[in-house]
This record gives structure tokens, sequence and C-alpha cells, in this order.
């Protein structure tokens, strides 16, 4: 219970986090992915605050062997730079700029009641379907 | 500084906070893509606390509406078909390149990651690109 607790005060606080910086307004994404127009630089501190504080964090508690709660890192094991990780960055990208929102601003922003957000986050979710209904033959068997 | 630089660096303190919280309490990466489709496809063990961050992303967007609703302002007036097409590229092409914003830009550039930092670029790059043949080139 602990731990499910955690995740979802973490939940809570990522998306305060991203309300107050301003992800959560698509017009500000597409102000700050405008680097050829009228350029808006604020959420470059977004990225900054985020990494600083973590990367921080992080340097500390990674020698730990086990997580304060038990259990067990799942860190991220791969390594190599592979034309997977470069094409669907590059998609994501496309998106992101068209849509203006990115998966968790998208969520965050369902209670607006807006329609666009809606509509991006059901989208999203059928890209998701999409890919693993899609990924054996895309990627192969090992994909 | 201006109030909107201290506003977004207090918002990423806080997504940073999160995501530490995340990696030093339960030893997972704070990433939405992934904990999404963790949701859609569940993994052995792997559900439960992703749905309770999905419940915790939701119930912040929910205390921002009571209490800072101008937080979920939208004046993009995006064309449907924009935001549609765009929410289809976000699902597919995170769940191809492995991360997103988060997994990548916040939580693995802080560990260093070099496929993080690739990503991270990619993804502005061509989020750049977007935005500008949008806005520039076909408006």
């Amino acid at each position: 219970m602990a731990q499910n607790l955690t995740a979802l005060i973490s939940g809570l606080v990522f998306a305060l986090g991203l309300g107050v910086s301003g992800m959560t307004q698509p017009q500000k994404i597409v102000g700050f992915l405008d680097l050829f127009g009228d350029w808006q630089p604020a959420l470059i501190f977004v990225m900054l605050g985020a990494i600083s504080f973590h990367s921080l964090m992080y340097y500390f508690f990674k020698h730990r062997t086990s997580p304060l709660l038990g259990g067990d890192f799942r860190m991220p094991t791969l390594k190599n730079v592979t034309p997977r990780l470069v094409i669907g960055s590059a998609i994501f990208g496309v998106g992101w700029g068209m849509a203006g929102f990115c998966p968790g601003p998208g969520i965050t922003s369902l209670f607006s009641g807006q329609s666009a957000s809606f509509q991006f986050v059901g989208a999203m979710l059928v890209g998701m379907i999409i890919f693993k209904v899609t990924a054996p033959l895309v990627l192969g068997e090992d994909g | 500084m201006n109030t909107e630089f201290l506003l977004a660096m207090i918002g990423g303190v806080l997504i940073g906070f999160s995501a530490t919280k995340m990696f030093i309490l339960k030893g997972r990466v704070a990433g939405i893509s992934g904990i999404v489709s963790g949701i859609l496809f569940p993994q052995a063990n792997e559900w439960m606390w992703r749905v309770f961050f999905a419940l915790g992303l939701l119930g912040g967007g929910l205390v921002l509406r009571l209490f800072y609703p101008q937080a979920l302002e939208n004046n993009f007036d995006n064309p449907m078909v924009y935001t549609l097409v765009g929410g289809f590229l976000v699902g597919y092409g995170t769940l191809l390149g492995n991360g997103c914003t988060s997994g990548h830009g916040v939580c693995g550039i802080s560990r260093l990651s070099l496929r993080s930092i690739v990503a991270t670029a990619t993804f502005m790059l061509f989020g750049i690109l977007t935005v500008y043949i949008i806005q520039h080139v076909v408006s």
C-alpha cells in the first residue's frame, strides 16, 4: 500500500509541477518550439529545474542496492542508440509539435473539460495500441 | 527573473521531486508514456502502481482545475485533425522510442543516459521543425 500511495502522490505532484510550469498549456508548448517565430523560452526552465533537482538526488542515491520501500530497482538497461530510438523520438516530436501536448500534460489537462484534451489522450491511446499490435510485424520477433 | 520563468523553474523542481520520489522509494522511472502503456498492457506486479500514478496525475489535474484553473487554459485553437494525428503520433512514437519528455527528457538526462540525450535532442528538433512547417509554411 505504501508503494501505491507513493505512486499516487508522485503522480499528483508531477501534475502540479506540469500545471505550475505551463506545460499543460499547448499554446506555451508551441511558443517554446517556435524557435523561428515568436519564441517563448520559459519552458527551458522546466527542464532546468527538473533535471538539476533529479540529477543531484540521483547522484546521492544511485549506489543504494534497493529502494527505500523495498523491492528492486527497475531502471532502463538499454545502452545503444538504435534506429528504433531515433525514429520513435522523431515521430513523437512531430506529434508533440502538431498537438501541443506530450503524454503527461495531456492526461493532467483532462479535468479542464476541453475537447482537445480528450481528443489528444484518446488518439494517443490508439497510437499505443496500434504500436503494440503491429510491433511484431514492424520490429520482428525480438521487438 | 520574470514570473513566468520562475514558475517554470518551480514547476520543474516539483517534477524533479516527483521523479526522485519514484526512484528513491519505489525504484522506478517516472516516465509517463511507459506508465500509460503499462496500464494498457499489464506486466506482472507492475500494474497497480502505474494505475495509482495515473490517478495521481488526474487528481493533480482536478486540484489545478479547482485552485489554479489558469494552468489548464488552452488558447491554442488547434484544428482537431492536428490534435488527433499529433496524439496518435505521440502514442506510437513514445512506445517505439521507449520514452517521452518525462522518461527521456527528465529522468534519462538526469542519469546522463546517452540514449535519452539523443532521444531528447531528436524530439526537440522534430518538434521545432513541425511547428515551423505548420506555423510558418502551411499557414
